[in-house]
Protein backbone atom coordinates (compact mmCIF):
# COMPACT_ATOMS: atom_id res chain seq x y z
CA UNK A 1 0.00 0.00 0.00
CA UNK A 2 1.38 3.40 -0.99
CA UNK A 3 0.63 6.80 0.44
CA UNK A 4 0.35 9.09 -2.58
CA UNK A 5 -0.36 12.32 -0.71
CA UNK A 6 -0.33 13.47 2.87
CA UNK A 7 -1.39 16.66 4.58
CA UNK A 8 -1.87 17.75 8.17
CA UNK A 9 -4.66 20.05 9.31
CA UNK A 10 -4.55 21.60 12.78
CA UNK A 11 -7.75 21.34 14.83
CA UNK A 12 -7.49 24.22 17.26
CA UNK A 13 -10.74 26.12 16.88
CA UNK A 14 -14.35 25.28 16.15
CA UNK A 15 -13.90 26.68 12.65
CA UNK A 16 -11.18 24.08 11.99
CA UNK A 17 -13.93 21.41 12.09
CA UNK A 18 -15.37 23.07 8.97
CA UNK A 19 -11.89 23.32 7.41
CA UNK A 20 -11.36 19.60 8.11
CA UNK A 21 -14.71 18.72 6.48
CA UNK A 22 -13.83 20.69 3.37
CA UNK A 23 -10.38 19.09 3.06
CA UNK A 24 -11.87 15.61 3.43
CA UNK A 25 -14.49 16.43 0.80
CA UNK A 26 -11.78 17.58 -1.64
CA UNK A 27 -9.63 14.47 -1.03
CA UNK A 28 -12.68 12.16 -1.30
CA UNK A 29 -13.46 13.68 -4.70
CA UNK A 30 -9.81 13.24 -5.74
CA UNK A 31 -10.02 9.57 -4.69
CA UNK A 32 -13.03 9.29 -7.05
CA UNK A 33 -15.43 8.28 -4.24
CA UNK A 34 -19.11 8.31 -5.19
CA UNK A 35 -21.35 10.96 -3.63
CA UNK A 36 -22.64 8.69 -0.83
CA UNK A 37 -19.13 7.56 0.10
CA UNK A 38 -17.89 11.17 0.06
CA UNK A 39 -20.72 12.18 2.36
CA UNK A 40 -20.05 9.29 4.76
CA UNK A 41 -16.35 10.12 4.96
CA UNK A 42 -16.98 13.85 5.46
CA UNK A 43 -19.59 13.15 8.16
CA UNK A 44 -17.29 10.72 10.00
CA UNK A 45 -14.50 13.32 9.82
CA UNK A 46 -16.81 15.98 11.24
CA UNK A 47 -17.72 13.81 14.23
CA UNK A 48 -14.12 12.90 14.99
CA UNK A 49 -12.76 16.43 14.45
CA UNK A 50 -15.34 17.69 16.94
CA UNK A 51 -14.23 15.04 19.47
CA UNK A 52 -10.60 16.09 18.96
CA UNK A 53 -11.53 19.72 19.55
CA UNK A 54 -13.98 19.32 22.46
CA UNK A 55 -12.73 16.29 24.38
CA UNK A 56 -9.07 16.27 23.30
CA UNK A 57 -8.58 20.01 23.72
CA UNK A 58 -7.46 20.30 20.09
CA UNK A 59 -5.00 18.31 18.01
CA UNK A 60 -4.34 17.41 14.41
CA UNK A 61 -5.91 15.62 11.48
CA UNK A 62 -3.57 13.83 9.11
CA UNK A 63 -5.11 12.99 5.72
CA UNK A 64 -3.43 10.35 3.57
CA UNK A 65 -4.45 9.39 0.07
CA UNK A 66 -3.82 5.68 -0.44
CA UNK A 67 -3.21 3.43 -3.40
CA UNK A 68 -3.28 -0.36 -3.10
CA UNK A 69 -3.03 -2.01 -6.50
CA UNK A 70 -5.74 -0.29 -8.48
CA UNK A 71 -7.76 0.53 -5.37
CA UNK A 72 -7.81 4.06 -4.01
CA UNK A 73 -8.57 5.04 -0.46
CA UNK A 74 -8.40 7.77 2.12
CA UNK A 75 -7.03 7.40 5.63
CA UNK A 76 -7.67 10.01 8.31
CA UNK A 77 -5.83 10.09 11.63
CA UNK A 78 -7.09 12.32 14.46
CA UNK A 79 -4.57 12.84 17.24
CA UNK A 80 -4.85 14.78 20.47
CA UNK A 81 -2.85 15.05 23.68
CA UNK A 82 -5.95 15.38 25.81
CA UNK A 83 -7.03 13.42 28.89
CA UNK A 84 -7.62 10.19 26.94
CA UNK A 85 -10.63 7.92 27.28
CA UNK A 86 -10.91 6.01 30.54
CA UNK A 87 -13.24 3.28 29.28
CA UNK A 88 -12.97 2.66 25.54
CA UNK A 89 -15.71 0.06 25.26
CA UNK A 90 -18.12 2.39 27.04
CA UNK A 91 -17.09 5.31 24.78
CA UNK A 92 -17.84 3.18 21.70
CA UNK A 93 -21.44 2.54 22.79
CA UNK A 94 -24.28 4.26 20.98
CA UNK A 95 -25.82 6.97 23.08
CA UNK A 96 -23.12 7.15 25.71
CA UNK A 97 -21.50 10.54 26.17
CA UNK A 98 -19.26 12.09 28.79
CA UNK A 99 -20.25 15.53 27.51
CA UNK A 100 -23.43 17.07 26.23
CA UNK A 101 -23.48 15.42 22.81
CA UNK A 102 -25.71 12.64 21.53
CA UNK A 103 -23.14 9.91 22.01
CA UNK A 104 -23.02 9.04 18.33
CA UNK A 105 -19.59 10.46 17.44
CA UNK A 106 -17.34 7.42 17.82
CA UNK A 107 -19.89 4.66 17.25
CA UNK A 108 -21.50 6.52 14.34
CA UNK A 109 -18.19 7.36 12.67
CA UNK A 110 -17.21 3.68 12.90
CA UNK A 111 -20.33 2.67 10.99
CA UNK A 112 -19.54 5.12 8.18
CA UNK A 113 -16.10 3.79 7.27
CA UNK A 114 -14.42 0.51 6.26
CA UNK A 115 -11.67 0.47 8.89
CA UNK A 116 -11.64 2.01 12.34
CA UNK A 117 -8.92 1.98 14.98
CA UNK A 118 -8.75 3.78 18.28
CA UNK A 119 -5.91 4.01 20.78
CA UNK A 120 -6.16 6.02 23.94
CA UNK A 121 -3.91 6.31 26.94
CA UNK A 122 -5.41 7.80 30.05
CA UNK A 123 -3.72 11.13 30.68
CA UNK A 124 -1.79 11.12 27.39
CA UNK A 125 -4.22 11.44 24.54
CA UNK A 126 -6.25 9.67 21.89
CA UNK A 127 -5.63 8.65 18.31
CA UNK A 128 -8.45 7.57 15.99
CA UNK A 129 -7.71 6.27 12.49
CA UNK A 130 -10.38 5.69 9.88
CA UNK A 131 -10.03 4.43 6.32
CA UNK A 132 -12.46 4.25 3.47
CA UNK A 133 -11.78 2.51 0.16
CA UNK A 134 -13.36 3.20 -3.16
CA UNK B 1 -21.21 37.81 13.93
CA UNK B 2 -22.56 35.71 11.06
CA UNK B 3 -26.16 34.62 11.17
CA UNK B 4 -28.49 32.64 8.96
CA UNK B 5 -31.35 34.90 7.82
CA UNK B 6 -34.90 34.08 8.88
CA UNK B 7 -37.63 35.29 6.51
CA UNK B 8 -41.21 35.84 7.57
CA UNK B 9 -43.99 34.95 5.16
CA UNK B 10 -47.46 35.34 6.65
CA UNK B 11 -47.81 32.88 9.52
CA UNK B 12 -44.59 31.10 8.63
CA UNK B 13 -40.86 31.53 9.12
CA UNK B 14 -38.55 30.39 6.33
CA UNK B 15 -34.91 29.45 6.68
CA UNK B 16 -32.58 28.37 3.90
CA UNK B 17 -29.25 27.04 5.09
CA UNK B 18 -26.76 27.66 2.31
CA UNK B 19 -23.43 27.55 4.09
CA UNK B 20 -21.35 24.84 5.71
CA UNK B 21 -22.35 25.69 9.30
CA UNK B 22 -19.87 25.75 12.11
CA UNK B 23 -21.31 24.66 15.45
CA UNK B 24 -21.82 28.12 16.91
CA UNK B 25 -23.73 29.22 13.80
CA UNK B 26 -26.09 26.27 14.23
CA UNK B 27 -26.62 27.17 17.90
CA UNK B 28 -27.31 30.81 16.98
CA UNK B 29 -29.90 29.72 14.41
CA UNK B 30 -31.62 27.58 17.03
CA UNK B 31 -31.80 30.53 19.45
CA UNK B 32 -32.85 33.04 16.76
CA UNK B 33 -35.63 30.79 15.50
CA UNK B 34 -37.17 30.18 18.89
CA UNK B 35 -37.13 33.87 19.75
CA UNK B 36 -38.63 34.73 16.34
CA UNK B 37 -41.45 32.21 16.86
CA UNK B 38 -42.21 33.85 20.19
CA UNK B 39 -41.96 37.38 18.78
CA UNK B 40 -44.00 36.85 15.61
CA UNK B 41 -46.45 34.20 16.82
CA UNK B 42 -45.51 32.15 13.75
CA UNK B 43 -47.52 28.95 13.26
CA UNK B 44 -44.93 27.14 11.20
CA UNK B 45 -41.23 26.95 10.41
CA UNK B 46 -39.83 25.68 7.13
CA UNK B 47 -36.14 24.79 7.04
CA UNK B 48 -34.65 24.19 3.60
CA UNK B 49 -31.47 22.10 3.82
CA UNK B 50 -31.18 21.27 0.10
CA UNK B 51 -27.81 23.04 -0.06
CA UNK B 52 -26.38 21.12 2.91
CA UNK B 53 -23.86 18.52 1.76
CA UNK B 54 -23.53 16.98 5.18
CA UNK B 55 -25.58 16.66 8.37
CA UNK B 56 -23.63 15.30 11.32
CA UNK B 57 -24.92 14.53 14.81
CA UNK B 58 -24.48 18.15 15.91
CA UNK B 59 -26.55 19.63 13.08
CA UNK B 60 -28.99 16.74 13.37
CA UNK B 61 -29.47 17.54 17.04
CA UNK B 62 -29.98 21.22 16.20
CA UNK B 63 -32.73 20.25 13.72
CA UNK B 64 -34.39 17.97 16.27
CA UNK B 65 -34.15 20.71 18.93
CA UNK B 66 -35.73 23.34 16.70
CA UNK B 67 -38.56 20.95 15.88
CA UNK B 68 -39.16 20.14 19.56
CA UNK B 69 -38.92 23.73 20.78
CA UNK B 70 -41.22 25.06 18.08
CA UNK B 71 -43.79 22.36 18.92
CA UNK B 72 -43.79 23.55 22.53
CA UNK B 73 -44.28 27.10 21.22
CA UNK B 74 -47.29 25.91 19.20
CA UNK B 75 -45.60 26.01 15.79
CA UNK B 76 -44.98 23.13 13.38
CA UNK B 77 -41.60 22.57 11.76
CA UNK B 78 -40.91 20.89 8.47
CA UNK B 79 -37.43 20.17 7.12
CA UNK B 80 -37.27 20.04 3.34
CA UNK B 81 -34.88 19.11 0.57
CA UNK B 82 -32.50 16.73 2.29
CA UNK B 83 -30.11 15.28 -0.28
CA UNK B 84 -30.37 11.46 -0.62
CA UNK B 85 -26.68 10.95 0.22
CA UNK B 86 -27.18 12.98 3.39
CA UNK B 87 -30.26 10.94 4.36
CA UNK B 88 -28.41 7.64 3.83
CA UNK B 89 -25.47 8.85 5.91
CA UNK B 90 -27.64 10.20 8.74
CA UNK B 91 -29.46 6.92 9.20
CA UNK B 92 -26.21 4.95 9.13
CA UNK B 93 -24.75 7.37 11.66
CA UNK B 94 -27.64 6.41 13.93
CA UNK B 95 -29.88 9.48 13.67
CA UNK B 96 -33.34 8.96 12.24
CA UNK B 97 -34.71 12.40 13.24
CA UNK B 98 -37.75 10.77 14.82
CA UNK B 99 -40.42 13.38 15.52
CA UNK B 100 -39.12 15.75 12.84
CA UNK B 101 -41.49 16.34 9.92
CA UNK B 102 -39.78 16.22 6.56
CA UNK B 103 -40.88 16.90 3.00
CA UNK B 104 -39.20 16.37 -0.35
CA UNK B 105 -39.21 20.01 -1.43
CA UNK B 106 -40.35 23.51 -0.47
CA UNK B 107 -43.74 23.18 -2.21
CA UNK B 108 -44.67 20.03 -0.32
CA UNK B 109 -43.28 21.48 2.89
CA UNK B 110 -45.52 24.54 2.59
CA UNK B 111 -48.51 22.28 1.88
CA UNK B 112 -47.70 20.35 5.05
CA UNK B 113 -47.47 23.52 7.15
CA UNK B 114 -50.75 24.88 5.78
CA UNK B 115 -52.46 21.56 6.49
CA UNK B 116 -51.07 21.57 10.06
CA UNK B 117 -52.38 25.08 10.69
CA UNK B 118 -55.79 24.26 9.16
CA UNK B 119 -55.95 21.11 11.33
CA UNK B 120 -55.17 23.05 14.49
CA UNK B 121 -57.77 25.72 13.67
CA UNK B 122 -60.39 23.02 13.09
CA UNK B 123 -59.48 21.52 16.49
CA UNK B 124 -59.77 24.92 18.18
CA UNK B 125 -63.20 25.39 16.57
CA UNK B 126 -64.41 22.06 17.95
CA UNK B 127 -63.18 22.88 21.45
CA UNK B 128 -65.10 26.14 21.44
CA UNK B 129 -68.40 24.52 20.49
Amino acid sequence: MAVTKSEVIPIRTEHDIVVARQAVRRLSVEAAFGLVDQTKMVTAASELARNTFIYGGGGTLQCESLLEGARRGLRLTFTDQGPGIADLSLAMKDGWTSGSGMGLGLSGAKRLVNEFEIESVHGQGTRVTITRWK
Amino acid sequence: MDRIPILRMGDFLLVTIQVDMHDQLAMTLQDDLTSQIEKTGAKGVLIDISALEMVDSFIGRMIANISGMSRILDASTVVVGMQPAVAITLVELGLSLAGVQTALNVDRGMQRLRADVAGKEADDGRHQE
